[in-house]
């Protein structure tokens, strides 16, 4: 009984759990920290100006009408065009701000790699070069190394 | 040209590139007075469709930025439309921008001063920013040319309207 009660529960989580999060409302401060006071310049959150008081109280009402982040910030760019949000759109020009970064770090990873490979090949290039000298003296060095060796052997 | 210095110019002419769009984009100054009006198409703020200034070419137009949660302008709103019922005409309008403002609270806005003048909606700012707008309420007279005449930066009285506006427009205007 215990066990079936136990499998009953686990069910019931399982088919509500998903269906709570969906119906998860945004808040106001999560909205706040994605869109702007376009009067101010800055993020909604941070302006108490007159017409960031409506722009809350615009969301504010959008909320209770049980409208999705999505649709709120439809709302908003219809009424404040694009500009009112703080992260610039995935399309169009905008699309350049998340684009622009990822190229600029790739093409300076190219260049870093380019760089390290080029100063190694000089590295290993002049190891060459030193490698191809004589090792020890040469013959007639050698035996005049000898005889002054011969000369201060003790 | 090498390969190499064919990268060099081309990142150069990007970054170049990058910050003349910047400028570019930032908007120009604004206008002053004796510049033509920017009369790019606006959207009504009651019913449907668009109007630009240049719809008005041939009147003199008086045209007045504001925003519902702008205090000047409700102060300033009555003296407008009280301008508008004595001079408005064939040859003179007021015309409305709300600008950066809720379409419903302009509307509300519209019908509590009974504003009967044309009224247009920049809800992004940008026809604001061509004027060179630095805040609301702001007056441009505008003449039938399409020049700017006057610039008011803040609310027009009842006294500039008659003592500096109404003396431009054509005489035995009603």
């Amino acid at each position: 009984m215990k066990a079936r009660l136990t499998l009953l529960l686990l069910v019931a989580l399982a088919v509500l759990a998903p269906a709570a999060t969906a119906a998860r409302q945004v808040t106001l401060a999560e909205i706040e920290e994605e869109v702007m006071c376009t009067v101010c310049g800055t993020l909604l959150q941070l302006s108490e100006s007159p017409q960031a008081q409506r722009e809350k109280v615009f969301i504010s009402r959008l909320i209770a009408e049980g409208k999705s982040e999505e649709q709120i910030k439809d709302a908003l760019v219809a009424e404040y065009g694009n500009e009112v949000l703080a992260l610039p759109q995935g399309s169009g020009f905008s699309l350049s701000a998340y684009v622009v970064p990822i190229v600029a770090f790739l093409l300076a990873a190219i260049a870093l790699a380019f760089g390290v490979a080029r100063w190694r090949g000089a590295g290993s290039r002049g190891r060459d070069e030193t490698s191809d000298r004589p090792r020890g003296p040469s013959g007639e060095e050698a035996d005049r190394l000898d005889a002054d060796l011969a000369r201060y052997d003790l | 040209m090498s390969v190499r210095s064919s990268i060099a110019v081309l990142s150069v002419g990007a970054v170049i590139g990058l910050l003349v769009f910047g400028l570019v984009s930032k908007g120009s100054a604004g206008v002053t007075v004796g510049d033509p009006a920017p009369d790019a198409p606006l959207p009504r703020l009651e019913g449907d469709g668009t109007e630009s200034l240049a719809d008005y070419r041939g009147r003199w137009v008086l045209v007045n930025f504001w925003a519902s949660w702008c205090i000047p302008c409700r102060e300033e709103a009555p003296a407008l439309e009280r301008f508008q019922q004595q001079h408005g005409g064939p040859q003179f309008t007021v015309v409305g921008i709300d600008t950066r403002d809720l379409s419903d609270d302009g509307r509300e806005f519209v019908r509590q001063y009974g504003l009967s003048y044309p009224q247009l909606r920049d809800g992004d700012g940008d026809a604001g920013d061509d004027f060179g707008t630095t805040g609301v309420p702001e007056n441009y007279l505008v003449d039938p040319a399409g020049k700017v005449r006057l610039l008011v930066r803040g609310p027009v009285s009842e006294e500039y309207l008659s003592e500096e506006v109404a003396p431009l427009l054509p005489k035995g205007e009603s």
